[in-house]
């Protein structure tokens, strides 16, 4: 079992005929995930590579069975497409769009939470989520990915994917990796997909990703101390961030001294996570923990 | 985007917050300028993106031309805090009025200084507001049961009766209650439809004749919103010139770029793996010049605007590149760093570290090129030694 996707997960891609929409989608397509739609009302009744395009989310829900959307649309324009995606009826939306401001995402998060209390987004500003073997939405290197029993849930991309290329050169597969986003209001966070994977029952051991800015590991600490069983591998970036520098990401900043690595490290640790000091050592963390 | 006290108390004013009547200046003749213009007593306020300025020496107080001549020459030029001072904010000098409940150690009752501030509680995924009867001190050093928190749901907004229920929960002093209400109703409107991060009033103040206004103002713009707020540009073009020149290029070449102090510069896809760097070469007792994130892909084009960044930083010694390809495998990016060190003139050497799809190609292509200019090594910490030791000779 994969968390929050599976083989049976039917994409819709909104931004499908757009540059980015269809490479990934295309992509996402090659790697045996059914991308089933896109949208966009100017193409209605057009196709991309033999993907059908409809008007609307609920459209594409109505004559294809989509049950998962994939929202790559410019910023300005993705509060909008979620809300149109939890509106058409998908239960699970995957937003990697970066720079949607602050405000829009305050605004999307709590409409869905007050409207549509079961549809779960995941992002903005995220990889996406790879169940090797079975399902692909977003930007995971799917060459660097494995079946197994790891999952992963990371706020980074790029350390996702160094996480995934470790495990899979040590011989360790993955049940799901997660990118939750680095935005400072992700529509999943950390505890959602420790839960989860908790609940998983391919899941034997989890690594989580974290950095510098707001709470959500410290608040991931408290639930790993008295809900998750399972082994929990953890690396925080940012250690040496400089305070009020907002690094890379947009909630990837230490302000009035909150959200400091040290303190997120120090939390994970007291919960009886292991704690790598850089990224390339997560990999042996996890062998460790499974006793491989 | 931080904006400085006068852009702060400019945008305020759009969203109908009272301030003071006041002009900028960036030269004594210009300071006795806008203080004839706005009539004495006025405030000289240095103009730097940093607290304390007042226990600097850079706010003071003017009774006519010959103090503001001799307030304005000293505070300009200034350096607070690593901030030199290159434009001032001369206002109206506002009368506050005392306290008649709160009183200080010494017996003298306190002036009607308040704090008043909105931003996200990223744990709770709603707007915080925190009102205080304590103001005109740091926010952090006033004790919790003083500061009045409200919690506002971004889809439902900020209702008067809310803030009311607020206001009278903060305690503050029922002659500034209604100023109050207006002051606040303003704030979250400029907050949320101004598109800020931050929206700080500290202090709020009421007036000896009754007014409640924003005496100083503290606003973060959230750059992410900059399309929808064709107004920002001047306060855009004021803070380039006022900021780190590094960062002013990266951002022209669309490139995350943090400026630090040391002499190993950075570059690696992704906020978090650049993290991850800077991190690893503090670790290994490396001091990082930057942050810098050139994104997912990893082009030639890229790594050329990374390295052209990076080579107008004079302290860089050695450059640390630390690449993880993906979808972009590492053999495209082995070759675009070859083709970034043909077409630029570097003025430290290279340490690379490529991982990921296609690795041991990638490794190969850069090992075939090896030079005094440019070092492979595998791993992380090997590479971040390297640069360390390089840019310690």
């Amino acid at each position: 079992m994969a968390i929050f996707v599976n083989e049976n997960t039917k994409v819709v891609v909104q931004g499908l005929t757009g540059k980015q929409g269809q490479f990934y989608g295309l992509r996402n397509r090659a790697y045996g995930t059914k991308v089933v739609a896109g949208t966009n009302p100017k193409k209605a009744g057009t196709d991309v590579e033999g993907i059908p395009i409809f008007a609307t989310v609920a459209e594409a829900v109505r004559e294809t069975g989509a049950n998962a959307a994939f929202v790559i649309v410019p910023a300005m324009a993705a509060a909008a497409s979620i809300l149109e995606a939890a509106e058409g009826g998908i239960p699970f939306i995957v937003c990697v769009t970066e720079h949607i401001p602050t405000h829009d995402q305050a605004r999307v998060y709590n409409r869905l939470k007050h409207d549509y209390p079961h549809v779960r987004l995941l992002g903005p500003n995220c990889a996406g989520i790879l169940a090797p073997g079975k399902c692909n939405i977003g930007f995971t290197p799917t060459e660097v990915a494995m079946p197994g029993s790891v999952g992963i849930v990371s706020r980074s991309g790029t350390l996702a994917y160094q996480a995934l290329y470790e495990l899979t050169q040590s011989g360790i597969g993955q049940s799901t990796c997660v990118g939750i986003g680095g935005d400072p209001v992700p529509g999943t966070s950390f505890i959602d997909a420790l839960e989860a994977f908790q609940a998983d029952p391919e899941t034997e051991a989890i690594v989580m990703i974290g950095e510098i800015g707001g709470s959500a590991e410290e608040e991931a600490a408290e639930y790993i101390k008295d809900h998750v069983t399972k082994p929990v591998i953890a690396y925080i970036a940012g250690m040496e961030a400089p305070p009020g520098k907002r690094m890379g990401h947009a909630g990837a900043i230490i302000s009035r001294g909150k959200g400091t690595a040290k303190g997120k490290t120090e939390a994970l640790k007291a919960a009886g996570a292991l704690v790598a000091m850089n990224p390339t050592e997560i990999g042996g963390l996890v062998k460790q923990a499974l006793g491989r | 985007m931080d904006l400085m006290e006068y852009q702060g108390k400019q945008y305020f004013a759009r969203y109908g917050i009272p301030v003071s009547a006041g002009g900028i200046a960036d030269s004594v003749d210009e300071a006795i300028e806008q203080a004839e213009r706005i009539g004495y007593p006025v405030v000289v306020k240095a103009q730097v993106m940093i607290g304390g300025r007042g226990k600097a020496g850079g706010i003071k107080l003017a009774q006519n031309a010959d103090e503001v001549r001799f307030h304005a020459g000293n505070i300009l030029g200034m350096d607070i805090r690593g901030h030199v001072v290159r434009r001032l904010w001369i206002e109206r000098a506002a009368q506050i009025a005392k306290s008649t409940t709160r009183f200080h150690a010494n017996g003298e009752p306190k002036a009607e200084e308040f704090y008043a501030s909105f931003a996200l509680d990223r744990s709770a995924k709603k707007y915080l507001g925190m009102l205080s009867v304590e103001g005109g001190v740091e926010i952090e050093s006033v004790p919790d049961e003083l500061i009045a928190k409200i919690h506002v749901n971004p889809i439902f907004g900020l209702s008067e009766a809310d803030c009311r229920a607020w206001i009278a929960a903060a305690n503050l002093p029922q002659a500034a209650r209604e100023g109050a209400l207006s002051v606040l109703m303003a704030l979250y409107r400029c907050y949320t439809e101004g598109d800020c991060e931050l929206a700080e009033i500290n202090p709020l103040i009421l007036t000896t004749d009754g007014r409640v206004l924003a005496l100083d103002a503290k606003v973060t713009l959230d750059d992410a919103a900059h399309d929808r707020h064709p107004e920002w540009a001047d306060f855009e073009a004021a803070t380039v010139a006022a900021g780190d020149s590094r960062e002013a290029l990266a951002k022209e070449k669309g490139l995350q770029y943090v400026g630090l102090e040391g002499n190993v510069g950075i570059i690696a896809n992704g906020a978090g793996l650049a993290m991850s760097t800077v991190d690893i070469v503090k670790q290994v007792g490396g001091a990082p010049a930057n942050f810098l994130d050139i994104g997912g892909g990893a082009s030639a084009e890229v790594m050329v605007n990374a390295l052209t960044v990076i080579n107008t930083d004079p302290n860089v010694r050695a450059i640390f590149i630390n690449i993880f390809g993906g979808i972009t495998r590492c053999d495209e990016v082995a070759r675009g760093i070859i083709e970034a060190i043909k077409r630029i003139t570097l003025n430290a050497p290279i340490v690379a570290r490529i991982d990921g799809t296609n690795a041991a190609e990638g490794r190969a292509i850069l090992q075939a090129n090896e030079s005094e200019k440019l070092i492979m090594l595998p791993d992380m910490l090997s590479a971040a030694r390297k640069a360390v030791e390089i840019a310690g000779k």
